[in-house]
């Protein structure tokens, strides 16, 4: 079984985001009048080979997000695992 | 006084801050290429700055697991004096070995530009050759020198005077035009609670001449030699 993981960081809601900021004023002076607020954020796609059984897959890809892909002094991430 | 600096692929800084060590201060100096974990005996570590892993993913991330960052936390732990400068505060940061996080600037460019530090803490190894409030000149280099703590990690640096330096205006003055990238509380440099291990964004390898524009820098690496002249 092969397994593909999508995992999403985000700015915890207390952090400032310049760039997102940024991109809401554009999205407004554009004519989005109705956009009140961006978040910027980075999608990351994992790929697991091998047979792992979901529970292990899971496991790894949170202690991954925890370790590396995520800063938890500023972020906050979440993932979906879908069958390959 | 031996200085040991480390060498990330990316890193940028490193003959800066040699450069000011060997020649300025006349101190020997080791080079620590980042797969190596012998960290050959120093008195004092620096991270310099650069773009170690070419920022990938968030400044310092990649860094923190470079085979010698364990061995720069093991002697921070023992006590060691580490200086993280620029992307070396990054990576400090990230390693878990100072609190807190480098965000992306407030207005999003990158900049490199002369700014005024006043420093808040004199009775640390970095700053002990300071006067308190004692206002520096030192340029910044980075597009990700907004730091950021959370409530009750400010409240922490606070209680335990971990704030070393804020950017201030030429005479000392904390306003929001003196805060060049947004820093919370215009935090330009902090140390951890045992005082050994400190981070700063502004460059102290880059201005320790007067050709330079500034000699201030030279009162931190004066610091830290003074520091360990008394442990020795």
């Amino acid at each position: 079984m092969n397994w593909h993981v999508s995992v999403y960081v985000t700015l915890k809601p207390s952090v400032m985001d310049p760039q997102g900021a940024t991109v809401q004023r554009a999205l407004n002076q554009m004519g989005y009048k109705g956009v009140s607020g961006v978040r910027m954020g980075k999608f990351t796609e994992l790929e697991f080979e091998g047979g792992l059984p979901e529970a292990e897959v899971r496991r790894q890809a949170d202690e991954i997000c925890d370790k590396l892909l995520a800063n938890p002094n500023i972020e906050s991430y979440r993932f979906t695992v879908e069958k390959k | 006084m031996k200085f040991s600096i480390t060498v990330f692929p990316g890193s940028n800084c490193d003959h800066d801050c040699e450069y000011v060590l060997r020649e300025v201060m006349g101190q020997p100096v080791e080079m620590i290429w980042h797969k190596d974990t012998d960290l050959k005996k120093p008195d004092c570590v620096l991270i310099p700055g650069g773009f170690s892993y070419g920022d990938y993913l968030r400044t310092g991330a990649i860094a923190r697991f470079s085979p010698v960052m364990k061995s720069v936390a093991d002697f921070a732990a023992k006590g060691g004096l580490v200086i993280g400068v620029c992307n070396g505060f990054q990576i400090l940061c990230e390693a878990g070995l100072l609190p807190g996080a480098l965000l992306r600037n407030k207005g999003l460019k990158f900049i490199c530009q002369n700014v005024y530090v006043r420093v808040e803490q004199t009775d640390t190894p970095f700053t002990n050759a300071c006067r308190p409030g004692q206002v520096l000149k030192i340029p910044i280099a980075h597009g990700e020198g907004n730091y950021f703590i959370d409530a009750d990690g400010l409240k922490k640096l606070k209680d335990n005077r971990q704030i070393v330096a804020r950017y201030c205006d030429e005479k000392g003055g904390l306003t929001a035009d003196s805060n060049p990238n947004g820093s919370l509380d215009s935090i330009a440099g902090i140390c951890n609670e045992k005082r050994n291990v400190f981070g700063m964004m502004p460059h102290p390898d880059r201005s320790g001449e007067t050709i330079l524009g500034s000699q201030d820098g030279k009162f931190i690496w004066k610091s830290i030699l003074n520091s360990l002249a008394v442990k020795a």
